[in-house]
């Protein structure tokens, strides 16, 4: 059984010089084909292949993006018209297979958990996207200008969240949440901040995402500090605390370390924040989000 | 064993051919005699020295250490007393992505592994530099599940043996990494791959598959280490007119799945060998597929020789939760009663009598919510509400199960059984789909609660006497890492958070850690040479080691 590399070596009939020219230019006009046929969906309007989309939906996209695509706490709500990478078929084959650097969407098959698409299987998921999208973009109920005055002002949720790059630092950057969740997740983290906590820090590798948790350290002087974990590991505490201070604790010189699931932020109710203004504040993050 | 001698013959002859006189050939073998049989001998591994392992603590001659499966290094250079001392030694980059799942080997001073994409090396083990490096060249096509990872190699005589994820089995020289035989057992496009260390017996390599997500028929072969000729080849899903394959509806056994992915063990005492199986295809949908479903999710006692089938003990029947029993099958007597232990994926830990594959005893490990009841026997069975929905249906262990394919390790000085648990619960939701050759063929998907409890890991210690927890080391969030024991009183594993920890044995105190830059997905082992004993684990793309100053 000879191997590839064996019979490339044996191989008299070119230089290898030549041999690797040869494999150059093949390789680039399979890129520019491969770059054409990523350009439309074969299946576009295709129930059985949006069907079959779903199948590798559930499988595949379903963890963070939600069992109807309409995003969780992990993922965008595509059912969206508006996509913040891209609305073409080409933009969601090319975010679907290359991953978004920066944020959680891994490359295809680049989880190290399942088994990844074929660019066929990619297609169909698009067609799925695509049934179940809502087909204009909806109206936004609120009054975005509000929201953005209720976000620095009376409802103070700059004190704690800066959005491109005005605000506290104290909770997560909301600058592209919007756009990055379903507008039922906003609602809640608003209502019921505790109920699920903002994942902050993903490390390659690391399964799991580190959450906004609540922390209480006493240090071995003496001194009190409350805030949010910003990461963790069995020996060392990574924190801020609510003067936006960072402390980098090794915990067994700790006097005493508590950790809740109480998030820091208030449960804004229909006292402290009416249906109306929480209307206008998600508009707000949905349309800077979408920026 | 001729060819295990055949270097000493050829080199014999090649002085001859020389012109060199009987007085050099005699000094040489006597600079043998007197400087020790290693030198020279390096890397014959004979099947003998394969059977006593343990009298070579210093080496690491297979996957688990021994035959028995324990991850026991005889090793106590390092221990209790000095553990908070371990200082790394070198490290060793494959510089390659994904998860670096390997074992290494360690033989007369070298050390043998393999890497992602189906790298292998041989490295001084004194300072890490490579002697060979080996990459197959994959198609462009495979998709194989859940990381392009490998777990190691089986060494005999003068050869490293690989399986490859385009589901190749390849013998490499030892000294020198080529390739000296390649076969193909099966067409790596119907979704087959390798990712196990193959596990050598006698004059063979044997070996399973992995595919359990494309719906194939899973098979365990046995390879002629000197020519690559299968020899056997035992199918876990049953064909027409063999015991068990009423067990399956229709021609839901074509594609029954149940591969075989993680190492067994030998017994030499009765001859047998121990392999485990994975879950029937598609993994998480048991429409299609009414019946037991053998012998997926099972402990199968096979004849070494023939492959003939002595026993078989499944854990989970007709499973619907990817409960695959692809853990190592621990070897453990206790007094005359021959043991298997086996902390299953389901959430269970087993203890099995190896004389005949009747259970002695099931008892969880770890939040298990799909079973409720025992059979007469006491095996576990399954909750009819378990099964998934369309909507989905929260259950524990969650798809990744309790534990995994992580080692765990046996230590024989504390008799405690010692095994990383996830706690992670999963909606199982199902997604029918139609079978597709070499497509991913799950009929379902998974995906934690977000209402759940955070997902935690725990480095367990278990008493095999009673199945009831000794102590537990509580990891922050779920880990991939196996565990290794020592003789030095310590078990040794990794976490998520990339630390790689000591603990006292006895009492899991932890006794030092070393922050190794990245997730530790691997299982750790020991090693000694020049008189000091070394501690070696892959984390992120580097295998690194650790020994005292």
């Amino acid at each position: 059984m000879s191997m590839p590399r064996t019979s490339f070596r044996r191989s008299k009939f070119w230089p290898q010089r030549w041999r690797l020219f040869g494999c150059a230019v093949v390789v680039v006009c399979v890129a520019a084909v491969a770059l054409r046929a990523q350009d439309k969906n074969p299946f576009a309007g295709d129930a059985k292949a949006a069907k079959l989309g779903e199948s590798q939906f559930r499988a595949n996209c379903a963890f963070c993006h939600g069992l109807g695509a309409r995003g969780g706490g992990r993922g965008p709500d595509l059912s969206r018209a508006q996509k913040r990478h891209g609305n073409s078929d080409a933009d969601l084959f090319r975010t679907i297979n290359e991953g978004v650097p920066g944020t959680a969407m891994p490359p295809n098959g680049a989880t190290q958990q399942g088994v990844g698409m074929t660019e066929e299987e990619i297609w169909q998921v698009i067609s799925y996207i695509r049934s179940v999208q809502v087909k204009a973009p909806a109206q936004l109920a609120g009054n975005a200008a509000h929201g953005k005055e209720l976000f620095y002002g009376s409802a103070a949720c700059s004190t704690c969240h800066m959005i491109q790059g005005k605000g506290g630092r104290l909770g997560p950057d909301l600058s592209t949440t919007g756009s990055a969740r379903s507008t039922e997740y906003l609602v809640e983290s608003v209502r019921s901040p505790s109920r699920r906590l903002a994942q902050g820090i993903s490390e390659a590798m690391k399964e799991f995402s580190q959450e906004y948790e609540t922390v209480t350290v006493v240090t071995a002087d003496g001194t009190k500090f409350m805030g949010v974990v910003l990461n963790e590991d069995h020996f060392t505490l990574q924190m801020m605390d609510t003067c936006e201070q960072l402390h980098l604790f090794e915990k067994d010189k700790l006097r005493s370390l508590e950790k809740s699931r109480e998030s820091l932020m208030p449960a804004y109710d229909q006292k402290m924040l009416s249906e109306k203004d929480l209307q206008d504040l998600i508009a707000y993050l949905l349309a800077v989000g979408g920026q | 064993m001729k060819h295990e001698s055949m270097p000493w013959t050829v080199k014999s002859r090649f002085l001859a051919s020389l012109g060199m006189t009987h007085l050099l050939v005699s000094a040489l073998v006597f600079l043998v005699l007197v400087g020790g049989a290693a030198p020279l001998l390096n890397a014959q591994v004979t099947p003998q020295r394969l059977l006593d392992s343990a009298k070579e603590p210093q080496n690491w001659l297979m996957y688990s250490g021994d035959y028995a499966g324990r991850r026991f290094s005889a090793l106590d250079q390092i221990n209790t007393s000095n553990a908070a001392k371990l200082v790394p030694k070198w490290a060793y980059q494959t510089m390659a992505g994904g998860k670096f799942e390997t074992t290494a080997l360690v033989v007369d001073g070298i050390l043998y592994g393999t890497g992602q994409d189906n790298r292998a090396f041989a490295l001084d083990a004194r300072s890490g530099r490579p002697i060979w490096q080996y990459q197959r060249a994959l198609p462009a096509d495979i998709r194989p599940c859940c990381g392009r990872a490998n777990r190691g190699l089986a060494i005999l005589g003068d050869k490293v043996f690989l399986g490859t994820l385009d589901a190749h089995v390849i013998a490499l020289d030892s000294k020198t990494g080529n390739v000296v035989w390649d076969v193909a057992p099966v067409d790596y496009r119907g979704g087959y791959s390798i990712t196990l260390a193959p596990l050598a017996i006698k004059n063979l390599v044997i070996i399973g598959v992995s595919g359990g997500e494309y719906g194939i028929r899973g098979f365990i072969d046995a390879y002629d280490a000197g020519t690559g000729e299968r020899k056997w080849r035992f199918y876990t899903v049953p064909g027409p007119g063999e015991p068990g394959h009423e067990t399956w509806e229709g021609d839901s056994w074509k594609i029954g799945g149940a591969p075989a992915w993680i190492t067994g063990t030998y017994d030499p005492a009765t001859n047998t060998t121990f392999w485990t199986t994975g879950n029937p295809s598609p993994s998480n949908r048991g429409e299609g597929r009414a019946g037991d479903n053998l012998y997926s999710n099972s402990l199968l006692a096979l004849e070494p020789e023939t492959g003939k089938l002595k026993w078989y003990f499944q854990f989970s029947k007709h499973d619907e939760h990817d409960y695959d029993a692809t853990q190592v099958p621990v070897m453990v007597d206790q007094g005359d009663r021959h043991l298997i232990l086996q902390a299953n994926r389901n959430g269970f830990f087993y203890l099995i009598d190896r004389s005949n594959g009747k259970l002695v005893f099931a008892n969880p490990f770890a939040k298990v919510t799909w079973s409720d009841s025992k059979d007469a026997s006491g095996v576990p069975i399954a909750r009819k509400d378990a099964s998934p929905t369309l909507e989905g249906n929260r259950v524990c262990p969650g798809a990744a199960g309790a534990t995994n394919w992580m080692s765990p390790t046996y230590d024989p000085q504390t008799q405690l059984f010692y095994v990383t648990a996830r706690e992670q619960c999963d909606v199982f939701s199902t997604a029918p789909q139609a079978y597709e050759a070499g497509h991913a063929y799950y009929g379902s998907a998974y995906f934690p609660n977000d209402d759940a409890e955070p997902f935690t890991g725990a480095l367990r210690a278990i008493d095999p006497n009673t199945g009831k927890m000794k102590w537990e080391w509580k990891h922050p969030s779920p880990t991939w890492s196996g565990v290794l024991s020592t003789a030095g009183g310590l078990v040794f594993t990794g976490d998520a958070e990339g630390n790689f920890i000591a603990l006292e044995a006895a009492s899991g105190k932890a006794l030092w850690h070393f922050q190794c830059g990245a997730s530790v997905y691997s299982s750790p082992m020991s090693f000694a040479i020049d008189g000091k004993q070394y501690v070696a684990v892959a984390a992120g793309s580097a295998l690194l080691t650790f020994a005292l100053p």
